[in-house]
C-alpha cells in the first residue's frame, strides 16, 4: 500500500497574546492509502491543529509533511489551495457553509473552482447521496445542525477527493443525527475508496476506524507511525 | 455562456442584502452629490455666460479706454467694422441731494450712456417705461439709479439729485441692466445717465479717472480672432483693452471658476471623510465574512479569487453609491434652479451637463478605490486557519506591497486629476498635503490616544471605578472606534474649523486693525489748481492727524525690455489691466529704497522708474529694465532705477509704478489724496469739502472695507456650505462607528448589568468615552485648523494671524455633542437590554 501523507518531525509553535505557544513537537506520522486514521486525545492536545497541518490550512513551524507524494511543508497559499481543489475534502464541526448560498450552490463551490461545466450536475448528485435531494434550494438557516452537515459532507466528498479530513463532524450534532453522518462519511469514504482521518474525542467512533492515533499535549502517546 | 467563478459567486454573497452598507452608500452618494451639484451649478453658469456674453459685455465687442475717449481716427476704425457703435462712459462719483439746506451724499459708480444704449438686451426700470424714456426727463435730465441707492439718499421718483454741477430727476429705479454682470465689482450703486447730460457736470475732465467703453455691434459671422488681431494691428499704442461676446464678463468667469474649483476640493475633503466612512463599512464587512474566506480558502479557493470575489461586490455597492450621487448632484441643482437663479446676480441656465456629472463619477470612483483596496486586499490573507483558531486567524494590518503601490498610483492619479480640473497645481496640492497631512495626523493621535487610554487604565486611582475604566478599555481596547472617530468627526471639524479660522483672520484683518492706520477718506480727481485749496481747508481743522495727496495717471504696462509684458512676467496681477501711476521730484518722506537710486529732484533727463520691490521681485524686474507703459494712449519708456518700499496693508497711498517728475508732469491728470481724521468729523469734512469742490469723488474707507468684508462673508459662507457637506459626511461616518460598536456596547452594558451597575451609571461611562474622543478629535482639528488659519493669514495675505476664539470654541463644542449624541443615541438599545438574554445567547 502506498503512503497518502507521510510527517516527519512536524512541530508547531504559534505566537499568542501571552508569547509563543508550543501547540505540537516531535509529530511522526505515515498515513497508508485509503486508509482511515483517528486522532483523539484530550481538548487542547492538538488533534485539530495537526489535522489542519495535513490539509495544508496551517503551515508547520518545523519538519515536513509529504502528501500523495507531494511535499507541502513549504508551498504558498496559493498552490496548497489548488492542491487540496484536485485533492482533499474537509469537514469541519461548525459545518462552515456559506450562508448566502443554497445547499446545492454551497456544494457546486469547489466543482465550480475546479472549472468543472456540470458543476451543479455533479452537486445535485452528491446531495441525493446524502439524502438531500429535496432540499436543494434551501439555505444553510433554513436547515437543521444534521442537514447542514450532510450538505458539508456532500461539498467534501463531490469532488471525489483522495483524502476526506474530518474535525469532529459529530462535535455540533445529537447522537441519531451523529450516528447518521459517521455511516454516511464512512459510507462515502467506502464508495470513494478515500483516505480518511477523523479528529474525534469520541472512542467509539475512533474505533471505526483503522487506527488510531492518541495526542497528549502536542504530541504522539500512542499510534504513531504505521 | 457561465459567469467568471468570481462574479458567481459575489452575486450569491450579496443575496445576503445590503444590511450595514447604509453609510457606505450614504457616504459615497453625499460626497459624489456635493461635488456634482457645484461642478453642475459651476457649468449652468459658465453656460449662461458664454450664452448670454453679448448681453453681459453689451455689444458683439468691446473698446475700452482708460481717461479718455476713443480718438477720431479710433472711432473711424470702430464704424468701419462695425453696424452700430455704442459709447459710454463709466466713474465713480458722488450723488448728491439737497434738502433744506442739509446735503446727503453717497458714492455711486454712473454709467453716462448714448441713445443706442444698450445695444443688446434691455433695461428694466420701475416705473416700467425705457430708459430713452427715463432718460429724456422733464424739465430736467433724467437718470436712474438702483433702489439702495435712492434709499440712503431718502430720493423719491421725482426727485432731484446732482452729479457734480450737474441736477438730474430721478425718473425711474433702476431693476436691471443686462450688461451689470460684466461691469464688475463697484465700490458703490449704479446710476445711469445720458453722456451728453454730463458734459457740464465737470465730471469728466482731463485726467479724472473714468473709463470709456465702445460697443460693436458687429456683422454676422465675423472673426472675431481676426478682428482683435486686427484691432492690435491698426489700433497699435492706443492702450486698449479688448474684450467680446466669447467671454463677457472674464472677470466673473474667473471668479465663478475658481470659487467652484476651491468647492470641489472642499468637497474632496467630504469625500476623504466619507471614505473613511467606506473603508469603515468594508472592514467591518469583511470582518463578518472571514469564516466565508476561509471556508472558500479550505474548498481551494486562490487569493486572486477571493479579492475579485469581494472587489466585485464592492464594486457593484460602489456603482450603486456613485449612481445614487451622481442622480441627486444632477438633479437638485435643476429642482433648485428658479431659487438660484433668482439669487444669483449673474446669467444662469441650468440643466443636465455630462462633464461635471462625469468629474464627480471620477473622483467618487477614484476616492472609493483608494478606501476600499486596503481592507480587500488584507481579506485576501485571511488563513484557512481562521475557521477554527480566531485568536490566531488574524490578518495582518498591511495588505500585500502590490496593493499599497495600486492604492499610492490611485491617490497620485486622484491628485493629479483634482489639480486638472481645478486648474490649481498650488492649491490642489496643499489641499492634498492638508488633507493626508491632517489624516496622518489625526491617526497617530487616535494611536496616542488608545494608547494613554490602556495606560491610564492600569493605574491604581481608577480602582473600584468600573465604569470610567470600561471607558478606557473601549477607548483602548482592541475593537476600539477611536481611529474612525477621530478621523471622520477630526476631519471634518478640520474643514470647518480651517475655514472658520481664515475668515475670521481676514476680516480682522481687514476691518479690526485698519481703523488705527488706516484713513477716513480717499479723494479722487481733485483738479490740479483745486489741490491748494483743499489742503488749506484740511490744514486748519483740529480733527485732521494727517493729510497725503499725490498726483495721479492710470497707465498699462504694455512691454518689458521691447517684449510684450506678459510674455516677460506671466498672468501677474499688476499686468492685469491698468495700474496707478505717480511722479514725484525728490524722495517722498518715509520711502525706503531697497535697491538702485532715486533720482535728483530736479532731474530732467529721460523717464525714470521706481518699482515696488515685492512685485519686481515676483515679476522677475531688475534694476536696468525698461518699461513701456501706455498712459492716455501714449506710449512712455522708462528704466527701473530703484525699487522700493510698498506697503499696502494700511491702506494709505501705495503706488506700484512712481516715475520723475519731468515725465509725467505735462500729462493731463489729477490728484489724489488721503484724508486722516476723527471719525466725528468725518461727516464735516466731507461736506465741506463736496460743498467746495462738486466734482472730486469721496470714497469712505469704512464703506469700502464693509464692501470687501462683505464679499469675504460671502465666500467664507460658500466655503462654509462646502465644509459643512464634510462635517455632515463625518458625522454620518460617527453614525457608522457607533452602530458598528453597539453590538460590543449590548454585551457590555448586560455584564455591568449583572455586576450591579445601574443605568445611568453604564450611560455616564458610554458619555465618557464618546466625549473623550470628540474633544481629542475636536482640539486637533482646531490646531490644524489654526496652522492653516496661520498658514494663509502670514504666507498668502501676509497679515497677522489672530486665533477666532468664538469658532474655536464652537468647533470644540460642536465635537463633543456630536460624538455624545451619537454616543446616546447608540446606548439607548444597550442600556434597555435584558443581560440574561444577551449573555446567553453569547453562550
Amino acid at each position: 500500500m502506498s503512503e497518502a501523507m507521510i510527517l516527519s518531525n512536524v512541530g508547531l509553535s504559534l505566537n499568542g497574546n501571552a508569547g509563543m505557544i508550543d501547540i505540537l513537537h516531535d509529530i511522526d506520522v505515515s498515513v497508508a492509502m485509503s486508509e482511515t486514521l483517528g486522532l483523539v486525545g484530550p481538548s487542547g492536545s492538538g488533534k485539530s491543529s495537526l489535522l489542519m497541518i495535513m490539509g495544508g490550512l496551517e503551515q508547520a513551524t518545523t519538519g515536513s509533511v509529504q502528501v500523495l507524494g507531494q511535499d507541502i511543508t513549504n508551498m504558498d497559499e496559493d498552490a496548497l489551495a489548488r492542491f487540496r481543489l484536485s485533492n482533499m475534502g474537509v469537514v469541519f464541526q461548525s459545518f462552515h457553509l456559506l450562508p448566502t448560498m443554497t445547499a446545492l450552490e454551497n456544494v457546486a463551490v469547489p466543482l465550480e473552482l475546479a472549472g468543472k461545466s456540470d458543476a451543479f450536475d455533479l452537486a445535485r448528485e452528491a446531495l441525493t447521496l446524502v439524502g438531500l435531494s429535496a432540499r436543494v434550494d434551501h439555505y444553510p438557516n433554513q436547515l437543521s445542525g444534521g442537514e447542514q452537515q450532510r450538505v458539508a459532507l456532500a461539498r467534501a466528498t463531490a469532488p471525489r477527493p483522495k483524502i476526506l479530513l474530518a474535525d469532529e463532524p459529530t462535535g455540533n450534532l445529537d447522537q441519531t443525527n451523529g450516528q447518521a453522518i459517521i455511516d454516511l462519511l464512512f459510507g462515502l469514504r467506502d464508495e470513494f475508496k478515500s483516505t480518511l482521518i477523523m479528529v474525534t474525542h469520541a472512542n467509539d467512533l475512533a474505533q471505526r476506524c483503522d487506527r488510531q492515533i492518541q495526542l497528549v499535549d502536542g504530541a504522539i502517546a500512542q499510534g504513531g507511525p504505521l | 455562456m457561465a459567469l467568471p467563478v468570481p462574479l458567481r459567486f459575489a452575486l450569491r454573497e450579496l443575496r445576503g442584502g445590503l444590511r450595514g452598507f447604509a453609510i457606505f452608500l450614504l457616504c459615497l452618494a453625499f460626497g459624489v452629490t456635493a461635488i456634482a451639484a457645484v461642478g453642475t451649478v459651476r457649468t449652468s453658469i459658465m453656460t449662461g455666460l458664454a450664452d448670454q456674453g453679448s448681453a453681459i459685455l453689451g455689444g458683439d465687442a468691446q473698446l475700452e479706454f482708460t481717461y479718455r475717449f476713443a480718438s477720431d481716427q479710433e472711432q473711424r476704425w470702430m464704424f468701419d467694422q462695425s453696424n452700430r457703435v455704442s459709447e459710454i462712459a463709466d466713474f465713480r462719483s458722488m450723488a448728491v441731494v439737497s434738502n433744506d439746506g442739509v446735503s446727503e451724499r453717497a458714492l455711486t459708480q454712473v454709467k453716462a450712456v448714448d441713445d443706442l444704449y444698450p445695444l443688446v438686451g434691455t433695461v428694466t426700470l420701475s416705473p416700467d417705461m425705457t430708459l430713452s424714456d427715463a432718460l429724456e426727463g422733464d424739465n430736467l435730465p433724467g437718470g436712474v439709479m438702483e433702489r439702495i441707492l435712492a434709499d440712503r439718499l431718502g430720493l423719491e421718483v421725482g426727485d432731484t439729485f446732482n452729479l457734480g454741477l450737474q441736477s438730474f430727476q430721478l425718473s425711474a429705479l433702476l431693476v436691471s441692466a443686462p450688461d451689470a454682470a460684466g461691469d464688475g465689482f463697484g465700490l458703490g450703486p449704479r446710476t445711469i445717465v445720458r453722456l451728453d447730460d454730463l458734459i457740464s457736470a465737470g465730471l469728466l475732465g482731463q485726467g479724472s479717472l473714468f473709463t470709456t467703453k465702445y460697443r460693436l455691434d458687429l456683422p454676422q459671422d465675423i472673426d472675431l480672432d481676426e478682428l482683435e488681431a486686427q484691432a492690435d494691428i491698426d489700433l497699435a499704442g492706443s492702450g486698449l483693452r479688448w474684450q467680446d461676446a466669447r467671454n463677457g464678463a472674464p472677470g466673473i468667469q474667473s471668479f465663478v471658476d475658481r470659487l467652484a474649483a476651491f468647492l470641489i476640493l472642499v468637497g474632496l475633503s467630504g469625500l476623504a471623510v466619507g471614505g473613511i466612512g467606506v473603508s469603515s463599512a468594508v472592514n467591518t464587512y469583511m470582518t463578518q465574512k472571514t469564516s466565508v474566506i476561509a471556508t472558500l480558502k479550505t474548498l481551494g479557493a486562490s487569493r486572486r479569487i477571493i479579492f475579485q470575489t469581494y472587489f466585485i461586490q464592492i464594486g457593484i455597492l460602489t456603482i450603486l453609491g456613485l449612481t445614487i450621487g451622481l442622480l441627486l448632484g444632477a438633479t437638485v441643482p435643476l429642482v433648485l434652479a428658479p431659487l438660484l437663479q433668482a439669487r444669483l446676480p449673474i446669467p444662469s441656465e441650468f440643466g443636465l451637463y455630462p462633464q461635471p456629472i462625469a468629474e464627480a463619477a471620477l473622483y467618487g470612483l477614484l476616492s472609493a478605490l483608494i478606501f476600499t483596496i486596503w481592507p480587500l486586499a488584507r481579506a485576501e490573507n485571511v488563513r484557512p486557519s481562521a475557521l477554527y483558531r480566531d485568536a490566531f486567524g488574524k490578518s495582518p494590518l498591511l495588505p500585500r506591497a502590490r496593493y499599497l503601490i495600486i492604492i499610492a498610483i490611485l491617490l497620485a492619479a486622484l491628485v493629479a486629476v483634482a489639480a486638472t480640473f481645478a486648474d490649481n497645481l498650488w492649491l490642489t496640492g496643499w489641499m492634498a498635503v492638508g488633507i493626508f497631512g491632517a489624516m496622518a495626523l489625526l491617526f497617530v493621535t487616535s494611536l496616542g490616544i488608545k494608547a494613554l487610554a490602556r495606560w491610564i487604565k492600569r493605574r491604581p486611582f481608577l480602582r473600584g471605578r468600573t465604569g470610567t475604566r470600561l471607558a478606557l478599555g473601549a477607548i483602548g481596547g482592541p475593537k476600539s472606534e477611536a481611529s474612525s472617530v477621530m478621523l471622520s468627526l477630526g476631519l471634518g471639524l478640520t474643514v470647518l474649523a480651517a475655514v472658520g479660522q481664515i475668515d475670521g483672520t481676514l476680516r480682522t484683518a481687514i476691518s479690526g486693525n485698519l481703523p488705527d492706520v488706516a484713513p477716513s477718506y480717499f479723494f479722487v480727481d481733485i483738479q490740479k489748481d483745486q489741490l491748494a485749496p483743499f489742503k488749506d481747508r484740511l490744514s486748519t481743522d483740529p480733527a485732521v492727524t494727517r493729510v497725503d495727496s499725490a498726483p495721479m495717471l492710470r497707465g498699462i504696462i504694455s512691454k518689458i525690455n521691447g517684449s510684450p509684458a506678459k510674455d516677460v512676467a506671466g498672468d501677474h496681477w499688476v499686468l492685469n489691466g491698468d495700474r496707478g501711476v505717480s511722479y514725484a521730484g525728490a524722495m517722498p518722506e518715509n520711502t525706503t529704497i531697497t535697491d538702485g537710486k532715486w533720482w535728483n529732484a530736479d532731474y530732467t533727463g529721460p523717464p525714470q522708474i521706481s518699482f515696488a520691490a515685492e512685485e519686481a521681485l515676483e515679476m522677475g524686474l531688475n534694476i536696468g529694465d525698461v518699461l513701456t507703459l501706455n498712459i492716455l494712449g501714449r506710449d512712455i519708456e522708462g528704466e527701473i532705477t530703484s525699487f522700493r518700499e510698498v506697503d499696502f496693508s494700511t491702506a494709505g497711498i501705495g503706488f506700484i509704478l512712481t516715475m520723475n517728475e519731468n515725465a509725467l508732469i505735462n500729462s493731463p491728470h489729477t490728484h489724489i489724496a488721503t484724508v486722516y481724521a476723527d471719525e466725528a468729523a468725518e461727516a464735516t469734512i466731507l461736506r465741506d469739502l463736496a460743498g467746495m469742490f462738486p466734482n472730486i469723488t469721496a470714497i469712505r474707507v469704512r464703506d469700502a472695507i464693509d464692501r470687501v468684508a462683505g464679499l469675504l462673508g460671502s465666500l467664507a459662507a460658500a466655503t462654509s456650505y462646502g465644509a459643512s457637506a464634510t462635517i455632515l459626511t463625518g458625522f454620518l461616518v460617527l453614525i457608522g462607528a457607533a452602530a458598528a460598536g453597539e453590538g460590543a456596547r449590548v454585551y457590555e452594558a448586560a455584564i455591568l448589568k449583572t455586576l450591579g451597575a445601574s443605568k445611568w451609571r453604564i450611560l455616564a461611562s458610554f458619555i465618557a468615552r464618546t466625549a473623550l474622543l470628540g474633544l481629542a478629535a475636536a482640539l486637533i482639528a482646531l490646531a490644524l485648523g489654526c496652522l492653516a488659519g496661520w498658514a494663509v493669514a502670514t504666507r498668502v495675505f501676509e497679515t497677522e494671524f489672530t486665533v477666532i476664539w468664538s469658532s474655536a470654541l464652537t468647533i470644540v463644542l460642536g465635537g463633543v455633542v456630536a460624538t455624545v449624541v451619537t454616543g446616546v443615541w447608540f446606548a439607548w438599545r444597550p442600556l434597555g437590554v435584558k443581560p440574561a438574554r444577551i449573555l446567553r445567547a453569547q453562550d
